[in-house]
Order: C-alpha cells, then structure tokens, then sequence
C-alpha cells in the first residue's frame, strides 16, 4: 500500500475515478433485483438497495451512491441520504433479516442530507433508528467505506459485525472543511485538520475501529478477489449461533 | 391636577442608565426576546412572557425535578489520551463552571414512589456535547438499569458528538444504542426529555429512541444545524423550523411540557408503566 498524507486520501476518496458504489454492486453479485421506496412517502435515490446473488449465495445490498454528473448528482443529492433513504435502507435490512439473508452495506456519502425538508422528516430519527435496529439483526451484517464516511450520515450503515474500508477513503465525525471552520474559522486549513482528524483507513484501523483496509479496485477492474474475500467473510460470521452473533457485535462497540 | 415631581430622563441618560445595570440583573428570552427582570424566571428559570426554559446547568435540574438523587460514576471524565491543550483548557473551564467531570450527570432518584435512573445533560459543559466518557456514563446508566429493572429519564441537552474526540465521540452513538436496546428487550420504560439545544449524534441516537418523548417549550430540536444548512446547500431555513413545537407537529414528539409541569409529568408516565393498577386489587 503507498503511503499517503491523510490530505492525499480526502481527494482520492472524493475522486470522480473513483469506482461508485453502483459499480461495486454490479460486478459483486449476480442477478441484482433493485428495491425502491421506503413504503412511507417516497424513494430516495441517494439510497441504493436491492438483493443479488454473491457467489450464488443471496445477499441484500444498500449503497449510498452519488452521482457521475450534476444532474445525477442532483438527483442523488451528491450522495446524501434523505430519512427516506435511511428507512429504506432499514425497511431492506429488516427483509433480509426474516429471509436470513446477509447484509451488505457500501457507504460513501459526504454525511446526511442537510436540508430544511430532510429535518421536517427526521433525519435524526431515521439515523437513529438505523444505528439501534441495524445493530440487532439476526444476520451477517458487513459494512464497507468506499468512498466518504461522513459522520452519522455514515455511522447508519456502518454498525456491521466486521467494518472495513477501500484504501482511498476516510471515516470522520465531520468534513475537513467543517473542522477547519469550526477549529480556526478558516475552511481553507483543509489539509491540517485531515491530519488532526484521523481520517485514514490507516489510522481508525490502528485505533480498532476499523477490521481490515481493503484494497483499491479500479472501475471496470475485476472483482473475484473481493468477493471470494466477502463470501468467505459472510460464511465465517453465519457459522456463529445468532446469539453470539449480535453478542459478538454489540461488544464490538462497547469497547469504544 | 398635582404636578409631578417626577421629570422623565432625557434619551442620552436613560440610555446611559440601562448600561449601568449589570447584565445578570436584566434577562432577555431567546425565543421571544421579552426583556425582563432575571429574579421573575424563578426557580424553573422560565420566560415570564413565553415560558420558554431558560438552559440549565445538570445539579440546578436535577434538584427541581427529582427528590433523593444519588449520583454514579461521579469521577468518569475525560480520557488522558486526549492532550490537545485547547482542548484540556475548555475541559478545565467546563468543569469548574459546572461542577461535572464530564457532560451528563447520571445517577438514581426518586419522583413520588417510584425509583428511576436518570440521566441530565449538562448545556455549559462544552455544549453538551457527547464525549466518549460522556457515552460510556450513559451506557452504564442503561446496563445500571437493565439489570436493577428500573425506566430511565434522560434530559438531552447538546451540541452532538465531541469534535475532539473524532471518530471515537461516534462511536458512542452505536455504544448507547445498543444499550437502550438492551433495556428496551428487557421490557424497561425509557422517557426522554428533549431540552434547548438537542441536536447532531444525540438527535441521531439515543434522542429519539425513547418509548416516550417528550420536549421543552421552544427548546430547539434537530440534526443538521441552521449555519450547515445554509453553507452546504445554500437554503436559508425558516424562522424556528427546529422548535419542538414544529417538530411535534412532524410527529417525532409526544408532548411539549413546560418545566413546572415537568415533575408532575414524569411521575404520572412512570405511575402509568408501573403494572400494580386497579385490576390487580
């Protein structure tokens, strides 16, 4: 792995190459069947969820996807979740909870969207009631940082049984730019409070935060590496009784 | 007609005057800007005019809500890891306004009969944000009452996560989550009381995992801040889009209770999950 400045991998994990989390899903399973809405009052497409076969094992999938361009982007909100977004992607994990399916969640999103509709909504209480429910389910539960992981916008889908991340991202309690503002007034200190956050996949996996730092695929790349590597995973955690499982995963966090 | 003796005081020293009052003698409310004299907000340290809870410090809050209050994990502060100097000095001065060693004070108390656990934030301790020691009193509060089988009450007051923690300060939310979920399982009344501010990580987790919810007058109440709001996608919020009252009316709050009902409020929750009613007699 190269080593970069914590600087050098905020701009790789926001990178347009960057392999998005709709191509990830594509070239992991097999036969992905797409779910849509939160059986609320909409379907946000910031949140992408479905089922798919991974080495013909059924898995569910929810991503956070940003967009290619700006009206994609637009769209999907760069990658902002609505509480729309984050109830269906707990409607899709409670699904594959009764099917006895193993979730995989990919994250890679600026934060939550903040905006005056999305606190009409709940955005706390949709997050929320990510955080406690997700971490109760009777299944496998992998989560992995693609791209960004921007606070609790992230932590929502990140309360996995194991958590990793793709080298070119960053996991952080909030963006650079916001720190720098908040610490200095002075958003252009970016670099600086890259460092000061501790954002690598280098330094939350020293801190135990994170399993593993997974290897950097390419659009377009070839994954059977990666997927062997999940299946393997998946069938390691369905091996443990449910008890354990959720045990096992609550201690995780309770030694933070 | 009797002359008055009184000659009202020209502009230039009325003005000249008001500068003379020392600052804590005058008030004025944050929502409905009523300037008034401080001794009026009284014990509850209300808002004459809106009733509008003025931010309390955790021990002044406790002492008005609850009789026989124990305090537990008194002595959990901040980790030693932590040695940013800018940071140790506002540790400092938080816990010498506050009296806290860290943002919540936890314990058990009593309101009538009934035994709780209680948890307050405390608003001066750094905004009341949720530091990892701030997460693991929290959690031992919960485990505290799983096992000796009593609700919670928990007074949220905070900023969010704890910038200076990183990434450590998140992981709290997960760490609480899980147990309130525990006591939740456990068949176990949980009351939150969402006071002025509640925002960021404590809106998005244990905030809003209450079985009961309830709010401040006015307190404000959300995720993202007004400031985020504007600078990330330029939209400018409407005048108080975060109150409690308009929070309740999207349906994420069960009442707002004005701080002298506050007592009277918990009590009759905590008497209607208690299971000896009428028809076991």
């Amino acid at each position: 792995m190269t080593n970069k400045t914590a600087y050098q991998r905020v701009v790789g994990a926001r990178s347009k190459d960057k392999i998005s989390t709709a191509e990830l899903i594509h070239g992991l399973t097999t036969d992905f069947f797409e779910c849509h809405g939160d059986r609320l009052e909409a379907d946000d497409h910031a949140l992408i969820g479905g089922i798919g076969l991974l080495n013909d094992q059924p898995i569910t999938v929810v991503g956070i996807q940003k967009g290619n361009d700006t009206d994609e982007n637009i769209d999907r909100h760069f990658g902002s979740p609505t509480p729309q977004g984050y109830r269906k992607a707990l409607r899709l994990m409670k699904q594959a909870e009764k099917f006895g399916r193993p979730i995989l969640a990919l994250i890679n999103t600026p934060g939550a969207w903040p905006d005056v509709d999305s606190e009409y909504h709940g955005q706390g209480s949709a997050v929320a009631q990510c955080i406690i429910q997700g971490m109760q389910l009777k299944v496998p539960y992998i989560s992995i940082i693609v791209g960004e992981g921007g606070s609790g916008g992230a932590l929502a889908l990140a309360c996995g049984d194991r958590v990793f991340m793709f080298e070119d991202s960053i996991y952080s309690i909030l963006s650079p730019e916001g720190y720098a503002s908040i610490m200095w007034k002075d958003s252009a200190k970016v670099q600086q409070a890259a460092e000061e956050l501790g954002l690598t996949p280098e330094s939350l996996l020293k801190d135990g935060i994170i399993n593993k730092i997974i290897h950097e695929y390419k659009p377009g790349e070839e994954l059977s590496n990666l997927r062997d590597f999940l299946a393997a995973e998946f069938a390691e955690l369905g091996k443990l009784p449910v008890d354990q499982l959720i045990e096992q995963r609550q201690r995780r966090f309770r030694n933070f | 007609m009797l002359q008055s003796r009184f000659k009202m005081p020209s502009h230039d020293e009325l003005v000249k005057r008001m500068d003379a009052i020392p600052d804590h003698v005058l008030k004025e409310c944050p929502h409905c800007h009523y300037k008034f004299l401080s001794v009026r907000a009284g014990r509850n340290n209300i808002c004459p005019k809106c009733g509008y809870g003025f931010r309390l410090m955790a021990k002044r809050r406790v002492k008005i809500t609850f009789d026989k209050f124990t305090e537990m994990d008194q002595t959990v502060t901040v980790p030693e890891r932590y040695t940013d100097p800018k940071y140790r000095a506002k540790i400092a001065k938080a816990k010498k306004i506050t009296g806290l060693n860290e943002s919540v004070l936890t314990g058990t108390a009593m309101l009538g009969k009934q035994q709780l656990a209680v948890g307050v934030m405390d608003p001066f301790w750094i905004m009341g944000s949720l530091g990892s020691a701030t997460g693991e009193k929290i959690t031992r509060l919960f485990e505290m009452a799983t096992r000796k089988r009593l609700p919670v009450v928990m007074f949220t007051a905070s900023g969010g996560a704890r910038m200076q923690e990183g990434l450590n300060s998140l992981m709290q939310m997960a760490k609480i989550s899980n147990a309130v979920a525990a006591h939740s399982q456990a068949g176990l009344l949980y009351v939150v009381v969402l006071c002025d501010p509640t925002t960021g990580g404590v809106t998005a987790s244990f905030a809003m995992q209450g079985d009961i919810i309830l709010a401040e007058p006015y307190a404000l109440v959300g995720f993202a801040g007004r400031r985020v709001i504007e600078q990330t996608i330029m939209q400018k919020p409407p005048k108080d889009f975060q109150s409690a009252e308009v929070v309740m009316q999207h349906g994420f709050i069960d009442q707002i209770v004005a701080r002298a009902e506050m007592k009277q409020t918990l009590a009759k929750i905590l008497r209607l999950h208690t299971k000896e009613n009428a028809y076991d007699k």
